[in-house]
C-alpha cells in the first residue's frame, strides 16, 4: 500500500504499525517525532497504530545544533 | 520618539519599504531583542538585528571564543580568541551601530535566571547548542507568555519554528528532550557555517516581523532547510492537547533543568 512521507510517496507492507514503519524505514525511534494525517502520535501509542492506505506521514527529526 | 536625521539616512534602505516606514523604525529602535548564545545561530541574528536598529539587544552567554568557532560563529575574529563571547559580540554590534543598547548577561541560562532574563524582552532569539537549553526556553517563554524563535541546526541541516503565545511550542512536536548521546552535537557530526548563517539570518527576520507586525510568521509551522540537497519544506502543525506543556493536562508546572551536553565542548 502507499503512503506519503515527508512529501514523498512509498510503498509500505500492509499491516504495519507506526512502529514498524519506522523500523522499514531504519529510523532511530529515540531522533524522531512523528505527525500522521496532521496529528502528533504520542510515542506511547507508536507500538499500537496501524498505518492506513494513504496516510500522511511527517517524521520530523530531532536538530539541536546551534 | 523621533527620527533624527542620522537615523533616517542609516535606516534609508528599509523605510522606505512600505512594511517598514518611519512608523516601523521608531519601532524597531523602541523594541527589545534578546539572543540566547552567541554562537552559529546567535552570530548573524546579532549582527542584523544591530543594523536594522533594534534598539535594545541583550545577549547570554557565558563561554569564551575557542579557534573552532571562528569557521562559523562569524561576530567573533580571529584576534577575540579567549574572550568572553559576549564582549566579542558587544564590541562588533558597537562598530556596525553604536546607537544600539547592548545588554550582556555572562551565564548559561538555567532554571533558576531565565525567566527573570526573558522577561525584560520584547522576542527572544534561541541561538542555544544543546537540548535542555531548548526546551527550558520553550518553557520559560511559555510560563512568561513571550514569543520566541526555536533554531536547530546540524552538518547540512536546520530547522526552525516561531513560538507565539497561545499557539503551539516545541513540546506539541517534540515532549521531551531526546535520551542524552542519542542525537549528534555539533562537535560530533560537524556543521556548516553558511547554514548556521542561513538558519540565523530566518530567526533575525522573524524577530524584526514580529516588532513590525508584517508579513506572516513561522507560527504553527516547522522549516526545514536542508543546504546539501537545496531543498526548503514547511510542514504545518497545531497546539497538541496532549502536549505535558501547553496542553488539556499539562504535566510540567515549573521549569526543568535537563543534564547538559554541550554541542561546543571541546574534547
Amino acid at each position: 500500500m502507499y503512503i506519503k512521507v515527508n512529501g514523498k510517496d512509498y510503498e509500505v507492507p500492509a499491516g504495519l504499525t507506526v512502529s514498524q514503519m519506522l523500523d522499514f524505514f531504519k529510523i532511530n525511534k529515540d531522533h524522531v517525532a512523528i505527525e500522521r494525517n496532521k496529528e502528533i502520535v504520542p510515542k506511547k501509542d507508536w507500538e499500537n497504530i496501524l498505518i492506513c492506505e494513504g496516510d500522511i506521514f511527517e517524521i520530523v527529526t530531532f536538530v539541536g545544533g546551534g | 520618539m523621533r527620527l533624527t536625521n542620522e537615523q533616517i539616512e542609516r535606516y534609508s534602505r528599509q523605510i522606505i519599504l512600505k512594511e517598514v516606514g518611519g512608523k516601523g523604525q521608531e519601532k524597531l529602535l523602541n523594541s527589545k531583542v534578546l539572543v540566547i548564545g552567541a554562537g552559529g545561530l546567535g552570530s548573524p541574528a546579532l549582527l542584523y538585528l544591530a543594523s536594522a536598529g533594534v534598539g535594545t539587544i541583550g545577549i547570554v552567554d557565558g563561554d569564551k571564543v575557542d579557534i573552532t568557532n571562528l569557521q562559523r560563529q562569524i561576530i567573533h575574529f580571529t584576534e577575540d580568541v579567549n574572550k568572553e563571547k559576549i564582549y566579542s559580540a558587544k564590541e562588533k554590534i558597537a562598530k556596525i551601530n553604536p546607537h544600539v543598547r547592548v545588554i550582556t548577561y555572562n551565564t548559561k541560562v538555567n532554571a533558576s535566571n531565565i525567566r527573570e532574563i526573558v522577561r525584560e524582552f520584547d522576542f527572544i532569539i534561541d541561538g542555544t547548542d544543546n537540548f535542555p537549553a531548548k526546551f527550558l526556553i520553550n518553557d520559560a517563554c511559555f510560563f512568561e507568555k513571550k514569543p520566541f524563535s526555536h533554531g536547530g541546526i546540524l552538518r547540512f541541516q536546520g530547522q526552525t519554528f516561531t513560538y507565539l503565545p497561545e499557539n503551539a511550542c516545541y513540546r506539541c512536536i517534540f515532549d521531551s528532550p531526546p535520551p542524552k548521546g542519542v542525537v549528534p552535537t555539533c562537535s560530533e557530526a560537524g556543521i556548516i557555517g553558511v547554514m548556521a548563517g542561513l538558519l540565523g539570518v530566518i530567526q533575525a527576520s522573524e524577530a524584526i516581523k514580529y516588532i513590525l507586525s508584517a508579513g506572516q510568521l513561522l507560527t504553527n509551522k516547522l522549516l526545514f532547510v536542508d543546504l546539501l540537497n537545496i531543498e526548503f519544506r514547511t510542514i504545518n502543525f497545531k497546539k497538541n492537547k496532549n502536549c505535558p506543556l501547553c496542553g488539556e493536562n499539562p504535566k510540567i508546572k515549573d521549569l526543568i533543568d535537563y543534564e547538559t551536553e554541550i554541542c561546543d565542548l571541546k574534547n
